[in-house]
């Protein structure tokens, strides 16, 4: 019993770590929904192919290459932002944009299929098999263990994972806050139309906020190939099931809602995984989706729609 | 000299626009195919493909720079839509088809039949699908876990209680509409795209128990040794399974050969897609078909003429369920084998790509599509690695260029004449 309360801080601090990894993923989600009412399916794979960029960075630049740790991994961050930022600047120009005006199912399943596109493209370019990442960050914190307690484990890469999302979560709230560019795409996820008849660029705070989305989830996947030290190119579709449910437990369209969502649900998992059983942690997260789209579809943070003729 | 200015402008916009293009492509293809990530025992190294990127940045460079010039020349694609025939012509026609279906097995090869079983399986599952997304609009991405109940259905009742194929087969049915139905009551009033991301969820959590209940269910090992189904109780074996039975090839004297089960099991497919498309043609002209497309195209003009969308939803996503039940049966007894493997997303993902491709809604396009997307894997073996590739592309492709289908559906209307 008295290993109860350190291993439950444990369990916190794990869910912390993955909840904020979901948080980066849900905020892309959350935004585009926002703006043009679609979910777009590929994301999870935007955040996979930021995991790639880090590792081809990584290796490029050398482990043992000389240069000091924290450099190489704000480069690896910096060249994966950037290349996803073009990898979803080109999606949503190829898969959505002509799309704009029709149906609802139209983009959803052109979305899917641009999901299946990329994972195999990745797959397709560098092998569908696990890559080994190496340990950049290695050593932990503890606390306790005396006498054969439970001792509490904190890696310096998880850490590292809580303060960059933290970080960026104060910056993308400042920038929509204060940046034209946020104005716009505020009064964009208002009204569109409106927007557009007052000079606002629609087309552009669109491709912004797909780009955007891109880079946040970008960086959501070199942290976590940095953790986990592990990947492959079917990491996105999970990740991004969850993101979703993240967004949608939050309210989707609501950008405070995405981060509170998202740790809600990796407290939820992790703690689903050290108390029930670690096989059934999917299953917990998905029945959370189910359970939150029966009784408050409009999530934690999020405003009522109403449909009008 | 005005003319020559706005061409002068022209050509530079052109330019601009594509080596713009070629950076963009540049990019994209340098992480993914042109550093090429290499595992040197403990570490990765990187070995660079420059030539592929090179032909990639050049045949975008060139494409985008021809677009403008190319994009008009090219005749606009005009796909056939349904022909029509007179009623009479019709039947003749539809008869000639599934004479040649149900003769041709008997001069077919085996691995052919094998495909065109495939095939049938997913023609029985699209028509399925079709009812729930074509006829009524509701995008479900979980259909793949009616299917695994279907399958599960049928192999646990062997497994735990011996059941026979043919037995088991209205239960399968049945399990799976009542699946549909539990877990359609509740999500049903969802919009569109949230209903879509619950099903899948289901579909997933579906998938995930079969997993885990190691138990009851084998785990990801799944349960073997599912008997094939019999010919009116004679089993298509070598020796018969009980002492002193007699088996299909003893009955009716022939000489034992492995192609009779083929075979059977191909005209099985056949009857069970034809009773789909039977039942779903049948349906879709009856008050509720109408509904279901009601529905479809407004839900506030749909209840505010008093219908009520929760029983109209509910109704076509159980019998859509029940399809895949029968699908799911056929497909375990089949390969005599049931694991979660063959259950995932990516499955759900085809039986939706065969009804957006075919013409939601449209049930020979559902067809169609099915033969083209089980068929032309099998005939491009050698590019079995681009499979999935080119599927993805494909479904971008069709909603970007034809939203409504290779063959989509023709309402039924007549003309006042004036």
């Amino acid at each position: 019993m008295s290993n109860f309360l350190p291993e439950l801080l444990q369990q916190l601090f794990n869910g912390l770590s993955l909840g904020a990894i979901y948080a980066l993923i849900a905020i892309g989600y959350t935004m585009v929904y926002g703006i043009i009412g679609m979910i777009n399916f590929a994301h999870g794979e935007i955040y996979m192919i930021g995991a790639y960029v880090g590792l081809v960075t990584l290796s490029a630049v050398g482990v043992q290459g000389g240069l000091p740790v924290w450099l190489v991994i704000t480069l690896m961050i910096l060249i994966a932002v950037l290349v996803t930022a073009v990898y979803g600047y080109a999606v949503e120009q190829l898969a959505y944009r002509p799309l704009r005006d029709s149906p609802r199912l139209v983009p959803l399943i052109s979305a899917i299929g641009m999901s299946i596109f990329l994972q195999n493209w990745m797959a397709l370019g560098q092998g569908a098999r696990d890559m080994a990442v190496p340990a950049l960050i290695p050593g932990a914190m503890r606390f306790g263990g005396e006498g054969g307690g439970f001792e509490i484990f904190i890696p310096y890469a998880r850490v590292l994972v809580i303060a960059v999302t933290v970080v960026l979560m104060v910056l993308l709230t400042l920038y929509i806050r204060n940046s034209r560019m946020g104005r716009a795409s505020r009064a964009c996820s208002q009204d569109m139309h409106m927007a557009n008849l007052l000079g606002i660029d629609t087309n552009r705070v669109i491709s912004f906020t797909f780009v955007l989305g891109a880079m946040l989830a970008a960086v959501g996947g070199v942290l976590i190939a940095l953790a986990v030290g592990k990947l492959n190119p079917f990491i996105g579709f999970i990740a991004g099931i969850k993101a979703f449910t993240a967004a949608v437990l939050g309210g989707i369209g609501s950008i405070p809602g995405a981060m509170l969502g998202g740790v809600i649900l990796g407290i939820a998992e992790t703690l689903a995984a050290a108390y029930i059983s670690s096989e059934y942690k999917d299953i917990v997260a998905f029945l959370l989706l189910v359970l939150i789209l029966m009784f408050r579809p409009t999530g934690l943070l999020g405003k009522p729609e109403v449909e009008k003729v | 000299m005005a003319h020559t200015t706005t061409s002068s402008t022209d050509i530079r916009g052109a330019l601009r626009g594509a080596i713009t293009a070629t950076v963009l492509a540049a990019i994209v293809l340098l992480p993914s195919f042109t550093l090429h990530l290499e595992r040197a025992g403990a570490r990765t190294t990187i070995a660079p493909h420059w030539s592929t990127l090179a032909w990639g940045c050049l045949a975008v460079f060139v494409v985008q720079l021809l677009r403008p010039l190319l994009l008009p020349r090219f005749p606009t694609v005009k796909l056939p839509s349904l022909p029509c025939f007179e009623p009479g012509r019709h039947r003749a026609l539809m008869l000639a088809v599934l004479v040649a279906a149900v003769v041709w097995p008997f001069f077919g090869g085996r691995n052919s039949i094998d495909i065109a079983t495939l095939t049938l399986i997913y023609v029985m599952l699209g028509l399925g699908l079709n009812i729930v997304v074509g006829f009524a609009g509701l995008l479900d991405l979980g259909f793949v876990g009616f299917y695994a109940t279907g399958a599960y259905t049928f192999a646990l009742l062997y497994h735990w209680a011996g059941w026979s194929f043919w037995e088991a087969l209205p239960f399968t049915g049945a399990m799976s509409a009542l699946f549909g139905f539990v877990l359609g009551f509740p999500v049903l009033r969802l919009r569109g795209d949230y209903l879509a991301i619950v099903t899948l969820g289901f579909g997933e959590i579906i998938r995930l128990l079969l997993v885990n209940l190691v138990g009851l269910t084998g785990g990801p090992d799944g349960i073997a040794g599912l008997p094939k189904p019999t010919v009116f109780g004679l089993p298509m074996t070598r020796n018969p399974a009980v002492e002193g039975g007699t088996t299909f090839h003893q009955f009716f004297g022939l000489e034992f050969n492995t192609i009779h089960v083929v075979i059977f099991l191909y005209l099985m497919a056949l009857t069970l897609a034809c009773i789909t498309l039977y039942v779903s043609n049948r349906l879709i002209r009856m008050p509720i078909g109408r509904s279901w497309e009601a529905l479809r195209e407004d839900e506030i003009a749909c209840r505010s003429l008093g219908l009520n969308p929760m029983k109209i939803k509910l109704s076509a996503f159980t019998l859509g369920a029940m399809f895949a039940g029968f699908g799911g049966a056929f497909f375990a007894a089949r390969q005599g084998i049931v694991n979660p493997e063959s259950f995932t997303f990516i499955e759900s993902a085809l039986i939706l790509a065969i009804v957006v491709l075919g013409g939601m809604g449209s049930q020979l396009g559902v067809i169609v599509a099915a033969i083209v997307l089980t068929v032309l894997p099998e005939l491009a073996r050698e590019f079995s690695q681009y499979r999935m590739l080119i599927f993805g592309l494909v479904m971008i492709v069709m909603m970007v260029w034809r939203p409504q289908g290779l063959l989509p559906m023709k309402r039924h209307q007549v003309e006042v004449p004036r």
